[in-house]
């Protein structure tokens, strides 16, 4: 016999990365709401990016990158919209390839071949430029997740000190709007 | 009607407004304001309870008997925090409750000033929405918000953090005059091509089955009515889940008694081998489908519920339908008379058959004694001499709850307040008092053990204090029996920890509380002391000294499938149903 008595998982099913666009009222406590029912419900977050989009109407636009099952990312969203403050949210995997961008400011500090090579690299990425001393550079590189991580691993061998990352931010292609 | 009046005044106002007429409460130094208030009207009736725990229960109890919103009003830290446990069972159980708690002013918000805590970062999990009240011009809005909130869609509890500078400070009150709420916008009706397509389904059917839950009590007395017209004019058998006993009256014959972990035979195995199972307003909690990859394996499922969350979140189905149980109830019932559709005559007689054959297993039967009461015997004897009477059930949780759930047959809604969800015990005495307060005349009995009434037991004063006749029937086999089952059954009868030992000596304890204790261990007094307590006018300690190693069967293991229950040594063995692996395992 069981030695709980509670069933036993069942499930194995393929996990999926999905973009979740949350637009919710900009109130206090919401984006705590937000990651509280995440963790209380045991989902993950890969990527969170809040900011207030309508501020005449105090409406934030949430972005989750999140990953989990069919069945699970089905739960995040209808557990979502159960929250009283939230508006929408709408599944942007699901949306005909939605752009998806975010943007890092990488510091890197070297000297001769290694730092000519850094700034080689960063033209090569269409990188700007932010800062510069006689032996740091500060980039700045906006672009996919998979992007800004191929840049990143690419500078951490010419002296990457430190990363600052938005995390995602994403909309839809064409005229549709949420 | 637009009128200045301080924060604490629009609380109060709010009530009444609302049509509240009862608020159970603790007062305290974050909330002396509202009590002030209080003070003031005749319109409000304050009840004082003895732990804001009770508090929340008995708010529980009176919205769940009643249908109406129950408000709570405690003060802020310990106030709130003893408020949680109740808090959190009404969220379990999808019951609705607006509970103002005080806080410290705004200005020593974030400083730990005495009883200051993070009301709302607390209570955000275990609330269907909650607000800390900043500013007295957010006070009325959010006020008759609260309720909106509590009682639309998927009810639940909500909490309203007033600090007390907000509470004393004055602004313009006005009763908003339109319900509708920017976001929170619940579907009430159901998509009509899923109503239809749910409708096919069920006119092919060869084995179906209604499976209802809370859901349909939480919708209203009308969901219970259309419900009955549904089950009758198809013909089909219905269960139901702990929660939902009473939509469907227990006495009809297509009744089949409570499925799950301690459902019936016939109400599981059907479930198991239906064709069709049509889910309205349950939640595939674990207790009713034990395994999942074992559940219903050969079914089509159709699921009506108003919380899109509730679909698709432990079991998959086939059709969900998302809308209020009574709207889709009404458009089904109505759409198969003027379809005048029929079901699969022939095909349900066969199905009949069947369950008819499993009913014969009597699984509910225990083997009688002289000499000691057993529990089932004392909730039988229990539910016949009240038969007939306006009676309410409450219980506490445990063996003493899942007895009373097979053995009370319930023929109407909002009679049996039970924790479902959370399971907590003590919520069957204070729920028991709010019952009281929503149907002064009416006879209502808390089921209890002797281990959960000593969680709430200090609401014994709030009984004497209101004269309230609540009954507390204890059945008391010195055990945390449920917890004691599972050691018998699971951890080689180790009991570790689950022997009630030092209990009070109950009927003393009743005097002390200046109630009435009966103390009862022997078959054959169990009647009259019954109609003892049932005719005494005022409260009852009722002390039933029960066999303490009876446990409480038919029984799924979890982990098992429903197919795999556990009976009792007296019901019937019927054989063919049954195969190897000896007499336990079925």
């Amino acid at each position: 016999m069981n030695q709980t008595h509670y069933p036993a998982q069942t499930r194995s099913e393929p996990v999926s990365r999905h973009t979740l666009a949350v637009v919710v009222d900009n109130e206090p406590g919401v984006l705590a709401r937000i990651a509280g029912l995440f963790s209380g419900r045991g989902y993950n977050i890969e990527s969170l990016t809040v900011s207030e989009t309508e501020h005449e109407k105090h409406i934030s636009r949430i972005t989750i990158v999140t990953a989990g099952t069919a069945q699970i990312i089905d739960q995040i969203k209808n557990q979502l919209e159960r929250l009283v403050p939230v508006h929408r949210v709408v599944d942007l995997t699901l949306t005909n390839e939605a752009l998806e961008r975010e943007m890092a400011l990488v510091k890197v500090v070297g000297k001769g071949e290694q730092r000519v090579e850094a700034l080689r690299l960063a033209a090569a990425f269409g990188a700007r430029t932010l800062d510069a001393s006689l032996v740091s550079f500060v980039f700045e590189l906006t672009g996919t997740t998979e992007e800004i991580e191929r840049f990143i691993r690419l500078m951490t061998v010419v002296g990457l000190v430190e990363v600052s990352r938005t995390g995602v931010a994403a909309i839809s292609r064409g005229s549709e709007s949420m | 009607m637009t009128r200045e009046m301080t924060g604490a005044e629009m609380v109060v106002q709010a009530l009444i407004d609302q049509g509240i007429t009862h608020i159970f409460g603790y007062p305290g130094g974050a909330v002396l304001p509202i009590y002030d208030a209080l003070f003031h009207t005749d319109k409000v009736k304050h009840v004082l309870v003895r732990h804001e725990q009770a508090a929340v229960h008995a708010a529980e109890g009176y919205a769940r008997s009643s249908g109406k919103v129950g408000a709570v009003l405690v003060t802020s830290g310990p106030g709130s925090t003893n408020a949680v446990t109740g808090l959190a069972d009404a969220m379990m159980d999808s019951i609705p409750v607006v509970c103002f708690t005080g806080q410290v002013p705004t200005h020593l918000i974030g400083s730990d000033a005495f009883q200051e805590c993070d009301t709302v970062g607390i209570t955000r999990h275990c609330t269907k929405h909650n607000y800390l009240v900043k500013s007295i011009n957010d006070l009325p809005r959010i006020l008759h918000e609260a309720f909106y909130v509590a009682s639309a869609g998927r009810p639940g509890p909500v909490v309203i953090d007033i600090p007390k500078d907000v509470q004393f400070a004055t602004g313009t009150y006005s009763r908003p005059t339109s319900n509708q709420h920017k976001t929170y916008r619940p579907q009430i009706k159901g998509e009509m091509s899923k109503i239809k397509a749910a409708l096919d389904m069920m006119k092919t059917a060869k084995r179906p089955i209604f499976y209802t839950g809370g859901g349909i009590i939480n919708s209203g007395t009308e969901a219970s009515a259309l419900l009955r017209e549904l089950v009758r004019t198809t013909g089909f058998p219905i269960t139901s889940t702990l929660m939902g006993l009473g939509a469907y009256p227990a006495s009809d014959r297509q009744w089949l008694g409570m499925l799950g972990m301690h459902g019936t035979y016939e109400a599981n195995l059907a479930m198991h081998d239906c064709d069709l199972m049509i889910a309205i307003g349950a939640r595939f909690d674990d207790r009713i489908t034990g395994r999942l990859d074992a559940f219903s394996p050969g079914s089509k499922k159709i699921h009506i519920d108003i919380d899109p969350s509730s679909i698709n979140k432990n079991v998959k189905v086939d059709l969900a339908i998302v809308g209020d149980c009574a709207h889709v109830l009404e458009d089904m019932v109505r759409l198969w008379r003027t379809s005048n559709a029929t079901a699969d005559k022939a095909a349900l007689k066969d199905w009949w058959g069947k369950i008819d054959g499993w009913r014969q297993r009597n699984c509910l039967a225990f083997t009688p004694s002289q000499d000691i009461i057993k529990p089932q015997y004392a909730i039988q004897r229990l539910y016949e001499l009240t038969l007939g009477k306006d009676v309410y059930f409450t219980t506490e949780v445990g063996q003493h709850q899942m007895w009373a759930a097979q053995f009370l047959r319930f023929e109407e809604p909002n009679r049996w307040m039970t924790s479902g969800g959370l399971g907590t015990m003590g919520y069957g005495l204070p729920a028991a008092l709010g019952v009281q307060f929503a149907h002064p005349g009416a006879l209502v009995i808390d089921v209890a053990g002797e281990a959960s009434i000593q969680m709430t037991m200090q609401e014994m004063s709030t009984a004497a204090q209101y004269h309230l006749p609540v009954k507390v029937f204890i059945l008391n086999n010195q055990y945390m029996g449920m917890v004691r089952q599972w050691q018998e059954l699971l951890h080689g009868g180790r009991y570790s920890e689950t022997y009630s030992e030092g209990l009070p000596d109950f009927v003393k304890l009743a005097e002390a509380y200046h109630a009435r204790g009966i103390r009862c261990d022997k078959p054959a007094d169990l009647d009259a002391a019954i109609l003892d307590m049932i005719n005494y006018d005022g409260p009852v300690l009722f002390d039933c000294i029960v066999d303490p190693a009876e446990n409480c069967f038919p029984m799924i293991p979890s982990g098992k499938a429903h197919n795999d229950m556990l009976l009792g040594d007296a019901a019937q063995d019927i054989g063919s149903v049954i195969d190897e692996k000896g007499k336990m395992l079925v």
